[in-house]
């Protein structure tokens, strides 16, 4: 099934866990629209050649008899708000809503952060801990202008060559954010997209159910440099995301760039 | 205000007051059509530069690169090749020029004003020299937009929906950038449309005819009463949005601009203390309702000419009336589902994601009710009618791509991407511009008294709706492919590659294509403009002041209309649609005409009248 | 184009329509204020929406009195607009011409008061200097929106300032107020008026004030009008003027009622 409307629909082979809800309910809409559109269609088609002015010189002033239109609008109606209650408000407050997010422990938190024109990825590290930060910490060492007195941001990992880790098979939360303009944060494969707002930071949450390098999409118009904004999602075995981990922890002090 | 009587004078006015500077709501009318038409030209030339952008990235230009790096300079289009900031001001000015200065102007300005007077049976507009200014304000506005290309820094290039920050940081080197004439422009444009929407409800409840009572009007001027409602009461949250932003930009508030912002590694020096999502509120709170003013005078032009065409009168036209009034009202409801992807709770998404399903309901009925009306009819398929015909399967197609973007979790994989590119255009390209094709041949005769071309007509019909649909169903695919929009290199960068485990593949074999098709499609237009203005001079006359033998009142005037309209102000007798042989072997009863015998009368045509020009 | 022209002449100019109760221009001011609710009231929402997603909201920043004597002055030229119709309505030009004079100079004064509220903002300043310390307070011989970069531009550039702090917040009128400052010129990191770039809440006071300005100064401009040039109407289409006074009248109810509701939210709340 699923391999049918991924092949139907041209989408990405998907590589998260939710992506299957996703991906269903574009099935049943389009299904619903093809039906709506061929069916219309048909009637439409027919009633050009049965009553062009050739074969029916004298209209026929009352026309369609019987509450046919009627019953197709209410049904039109009908398996939208089905879909609608049966599927999209429950997949959204699956993923998206606060209350339903798996736990911190045990999930990968990370936060992803847009910049013109490139991704930051920034860990918790060790004590799993964020630290605070201020616009006037902000310089080239510290672009998250990360507070250096506050020991919660001594081990965390700033990594800002567009490159996100994460582990496979294990729910991740992401925090995306921006530090300039709007960005989108897209993985198209993971059927994961969220807009990446300066003062805000938007949590969403998937489960990577495959290994790979997937791209990540800017998705939002950020300015010249939007179409070029690439990054790119490892989805690694837990054993490489710890050794990738250990290699990008900061030596002294204090978030350092590895480029 | 209420200038209005004496501005409506009866001596003859010279030539400015005439054809330039006049009151008549016929001249201001054909004054928006022909500016509106070389607008949507223009709107239609950027995009078909972007278009070898997207299919050639990084290849100048032939021909109009060279064109491009003369006017422009070389950090806009060195060597012939367009610069990433060019195509994002030629996107953004493609989607203003497209929306605010061609089809709302074509759509509301030029029909709502040349024929809603005529179609209510009223001398001019209530307020003819508001009518003017407001003409004159869309001028103007113009004008703006297209200075702005050539300041330093280039027109605005932030999208048409110009989203803060980057709106405002885009362009730090000029203090009146692109951005500020996007704004300043925008102010005019909305004055424009806000004179114009009180002038268009005044008039229509202020001056029907005699005996035209709510549920005797035309289709067309119901659609064009619900749009004036939407501008009136949409457009000025736009214009605080507009003024906020002018603020940010030229005196350093921070309205938009969230505390913290770090532009090129440098903090921002401003107050900061501002939300971007204001701004998103705000623009679509004018911006989806607006969508529908570009939907609904298209379906009035449509409901007028199938009835004509099919020879009888529209089925379920109140459902057809109240289905329009409900997306007036609905369409004030939905704006957010623009913003699915922002951060939104389930229950906030719920709510948007209903009602936008909601609106969807008078739609349906919309289409179907005039699907419906083809039934029993007697179709004659000249040009205007193809293109009316042509618009219900279009927006179909439009309309049904709206549903999956309307449900958030599916919007999480299309939102941005083609699908949305495709969506639009099918509702605003093959729909709407389909459906202002059909009004143009349709009411051509009674401007100029003349008929368009039948067979350049139908070529042009033909080519258009090939290429329209070569043009945007592959964008379909792009979408569910995953290709974004606003790429610069049409996605290039994404592109499949032994690095990544997914990327474009089909999707950008498309490029090309669709822009092969794109510039055929501007092609196509060459019969319609020749058709256009050749007829002006060569076109058939026509025999009578009522040559589609229609019902409504417009057809009852002399041909073209004199200033003042009617000879005898007019009465109503009966329904808009009245199409029902009778004794005299005649299929339609004008508006105007009592029952019983007709009362002769010079500019009325004789029972069974001149033969159609249509080859049967 | 037929050589005869048709009669032309649009109705409902003067009297009103049955069906409708309204004449054309009744309608249409009534359009013309629905829009301008709407823009009026995309602006409070986006005041609402500011204050609440702020984390501290400077309050009592603005001039009550001053305030107070501004609504004052709306509400009575208000209430002369109607005299100034009713007395056409009685056919009293000589009245009339009194009160419409009347309501033009409350709107004028109006518009003063106002002008010396913004001068106050303009000439009240906040300063920061290298060690983080910041002032409010103004500057030796009161200068109109100085900016520090501009300072630092001139030829010669002072080398220090006179500043006079505000009196501490709280204290009572008569306390003995601060000495005077000398900042160096070098110290400052920051001085700027308390012009909208000030702060969201500046940003929003001046335009929500200023766009109402705006609306006053038009209205200065037409009910100006109506009483000088504009009355001659009176001499030939009374029932027509009659009319335009009180459309115009209505605008005005309409910009005085905007301030109603702008007053308590920016100098009170
Ligand atoms: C005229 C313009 C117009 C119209 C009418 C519509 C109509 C609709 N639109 Fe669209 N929309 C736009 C113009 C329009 N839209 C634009 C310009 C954008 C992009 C803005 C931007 O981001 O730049 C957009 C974006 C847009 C989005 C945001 C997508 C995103 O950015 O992620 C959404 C989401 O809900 C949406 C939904 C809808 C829906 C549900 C309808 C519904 O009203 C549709 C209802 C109609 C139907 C359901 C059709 C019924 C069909 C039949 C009954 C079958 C008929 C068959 C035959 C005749 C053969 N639209
Ligand atoms: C009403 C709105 C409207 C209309 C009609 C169109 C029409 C067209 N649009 Fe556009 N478009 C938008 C509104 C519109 N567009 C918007 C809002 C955007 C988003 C911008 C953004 O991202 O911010 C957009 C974006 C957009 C993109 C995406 C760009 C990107 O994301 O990078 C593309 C890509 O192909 C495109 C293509 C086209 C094409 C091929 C047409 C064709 O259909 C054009 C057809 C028209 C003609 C062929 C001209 C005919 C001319 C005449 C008949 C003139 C006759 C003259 C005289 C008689 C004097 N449009
Ligand atoms: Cu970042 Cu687009
Ligand atoms: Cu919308």
């Amino acid at each position: 099934m699923q391999e049918f409307i991924i092949k139907w629909l041209h989408l990405p082979p998907l590589a998260s866990e939710h992506g299957a809800e996703v991906d269903r309910l574009l099935f049943y809409v389009h299904l619903l629209m093809v039906v709506l559109f061929v069916g219309w269609s048909a009637f439409f088609l027919y009633t050009l050649w049965r009553y062009r002015q050739r074969r029916s010189p004298g209209a026929d002033v009352v026309g369609v008899r019987g509450h046919l239109s009627s019953y197709l609008e209410v049904g039109v109606a009908g398996v939208e708000a089905l879909l609608l209650i049966g599927l999209a408000v429950p997949i959204w407050a699956r993923t998206a809503s606060a209350g339903n997010f798996p736990k911190p422990e045990d999930s990968t938190v990370i936060w992803t952060i847009g910049r013109q024109f490139n991704w930051i990825a920034r860990y918790p590290g060790p004590d799993g801990v964020f630290g605070r930060g201020d616009v006037k910490f902000v310089s080239q060492q510290n672009p998250l202008g990360m507070d250096p007195e506050d020991p919660a941001g001594k081990d965390d990992i700033v990594v800002e060559s567009s490159e996100v880790v994460v582990p496979v098979g294990k729910p991740v939360i992401a925090y995306v954010s921006s530090l300039d303009v709007i960005h989108g944060f897209a993985v198209k494969p993971l059927r994961v997209s969220y807009d990446a707002i300066p003062g805000l930071s938007n949590p969403t949450w998937f489960t990577p159910t495959k290994e790979g390098n997937f791209l990540i999409t800017c998705s939002q118009l950020c300015g010249n440099g939007h179409s070029s904004m690439r990054g790119l999602l490892r989805v690694v075995k837990p054993a490489e995301y710890e050794e990738y981990l250990k290699s990008k922890a900061p030596v002294s002090a204090g978030p350092v760039s590895y480029e | 205000m209420e200038q209005a009587s004496h501005a409506a004078g009866h001596a003859p006015p010279g030539f400015w007051r005439r054809y330039i500077f006049s009151t008549d709501h016929k001249v201001v009318g054909i004054q928006y059509g022909l500016t509106a038409l070389v607008f949507l030209f223009i709107g239609y030339g950027l995009i078909a530069l972007m278009r070898w952008q997207l299919a050639y990235p990084g290849q100048p230009i032939p021909l109009f690169g060279k064109l491009l790096l003369a006017v422009l300079g070389p950090d806009m289009a060195d060597k012939g090749i367009m610069s990433p900031d060019l195509y994002n001001s030629f996107g953004a000015m493609h989607g203003t020029i497209m929306v605010f200065l061609a089809i709302v102007p074509l759509a509301a300005g030029a029909f709502g004003n040349y024929l809603v007077p005529l179609q209510i049976g009223a001398p001019d507009m209530a307020f003819p020299r508001l009518n003017m200014m407001s003409y004159w304000a869309y001028f103007c506005g113009g004008v703006v937009m297209l200075v702005s290309f050539f300041i330093p820094g280039g027109a605005a290039k932030s999208g048409w929906t110009s989203y803060s920050p980057l709106s405002t940081v885009a362009d730090q080197t000029h203090l009146v950038d692109g951005q500020t004439l996007w704004l300043i422009g925008m102010v005019f444009l909305i004055t424009s449309s806000l004179l114009g929407s009180i002038n268009i409800i005044t008039t229509v409840m202020q001056l029907r005819a005699k005996g035209l009572g709510w549920m005797r009007l035309p289709f067309f001027v119901w659609a064009q009463l619900v749009t004036a409602f939407i501008l009136l009461l949409a457009f000025p949250p736009l214009e605080a949005a507009g003024v906020l932003q002018l603020c940010d930009n030229l005196l350093g508030t921070s309205f938009f601009l969230p505390s913290g912002l770090v532009v090129g590694g440098q903090p921002l020096p401003v107050s900061g203390g501002g939300s971007p999502l204001l701004w998103q509120h705000l623009f679509w709170f004018l911006a989806h309702p607006e969508v529908y003013v570009l939907i609904l005078p298209a379906m009035g032009i449509v409901a007028e000419v199938l009835a004509n065409n099919t020879r009888k009168p529209l089925f379920g036209y109140k459902s057809l009336v109240y289905s329009a009034m409900a997306i007036g009202f609905i369409s004030f409801l939905v704006w957010a589902h623009h913003m699915y992807l922002t951060g939104m709770g389930t229950k906030i998404s719920t709510f948007f994601q209903t009602t936008t399903m909601l609106i969807s309901i008078p739609s349906v009925i919309i289409l179907t009710t005039l699907m419906l009306t083809l039934w029993g009819g007697s179709i004659r398929f000249n040009t205007p009618m193809l293109f009316a015909l042509a618009f219900l399967p279009m927006f179909g197609i439009g309309g049904l791509t709206g549903l999956p973007l309307g449900f958030s979790a599916t919007d999480i994989q299309l939102h941005d991407t083609y699908y949305v590119i495709g969506h639009f255009h099918y509702v605003v390209a093959p729909g709407t511009i389909f459906a202002l094709f059909a009004g143009i041949y349709y009411w051509y005769p009674k401007v100029t008294g003349r008929m368009m071309n039948e067979f350049w007509g139908k070529v042009h019909f033909a080519l258009s709706l090939v290429f329209m649909n070569l043009v945007f169903m592959p964008m379909f695919i792009q979408g569910l492919e995953g290709m974004h929009r606003r790429m610069y290199d049409g996605g290039a960068t994404y592109a499949a590659g032994p690095d990544v485990s997914y990327g474009l593949t089909l999707a950008l074999k498309l490029n090309v294509g669709i822009s092969h098709a794109s510039w055929l499609l501007g092609a196509a237009q060459v019969p319609f403009i020749l058709n256009f203005f050749w007829s002006l001079f060569r076109g058939k006359r026509v025999e009578s002041d009522n040559p589609w033998q229609a019902t409504t009142l417009e057809w009852a005037t002399p041909t073209p209309p004199p200033h003042g309209n009617f000879l005898e102000e007019p009465v109503v007798y009966r329904d808009p649609y009245d199409y029902c042989p009778d004794a005299s072997g005649r299929d339609f009863r004008p508006q105007h005409e009592p029952d019983g015998p007709r009362p002769a009368s010079p500019h009325r045509p004789g029972p069974g009248v001149t033969p159609l020009p249509h080859p049967a | 184009m037929h050589a005869h022209a048709a009669a032309s002449a649009i109705p409902y100019t003067v009297e009103p329509r049955p069906d409708t109760g309204l004449y054309n221009a009744r309608l249409g001011i009534w359009l013309f204020l629905a829009s301008e609710v709407m823009l009026f009231g995309a602006l409070f929402s986006s005041y609402i929406l500011l204050r609440v997603g702020a984390p501290e909201w400077p309050q009592r920043q603005l001039s009550i009195p001053l305030g107070t004597l501004n609504t004052f002055v709306l509400i009575l030229s208000s209430i002369s607009v109607v005299m100034a119709w009713l007395s056409l309505k009685r056919k009293d030009f000589g009245r009339f011409k009194l009160w419409q004079g009347a309501t033009v100079l409350l709107a004028l004064l109006f518009i003063t008061v106002k002008s010396f509220e913004y001068h106050d903002k303009f000439t009240h300043y906040f300063v920061q200097t290298r060690d983080g310390q910041t002032y409010t307070g103004h500057l030796e011989g009161n200068p109109f929106n100085l900016k520090l970069s501009r300072l630092q531009a001139l030829p010669t550039p002072p080398a220090e300032i006179v500043f006079h702090p505000d009196a501490p917040a709280g204290s009572h009128a008569g306390a003995a107020h601060p000495e005077p400052l000398k900042l160096k010129l070098a110290d400052l990191v920051k001085l700027e008026a308390f012009g909208p770039w000030r702060s969201t809440f500046y940003a929003i006071y001046f335009v929500l004030t200023g766009l109402h300005a705006l609306h006053v100064l038009g209205g200065i401009l037409v009910l100006g009008y109506f009483w000088g040039p504009g009355s001659r109407m009176w001499f030939t289409e009374p029932e027509r003027f009659t009319n335009r006074i009180e459309v115009a009248g209505l605008y005005w109810h309409f910009v005085e009622l905007v301030w109603i509701f702008l007053f308590p939210t920016l100098y009170l709340l």
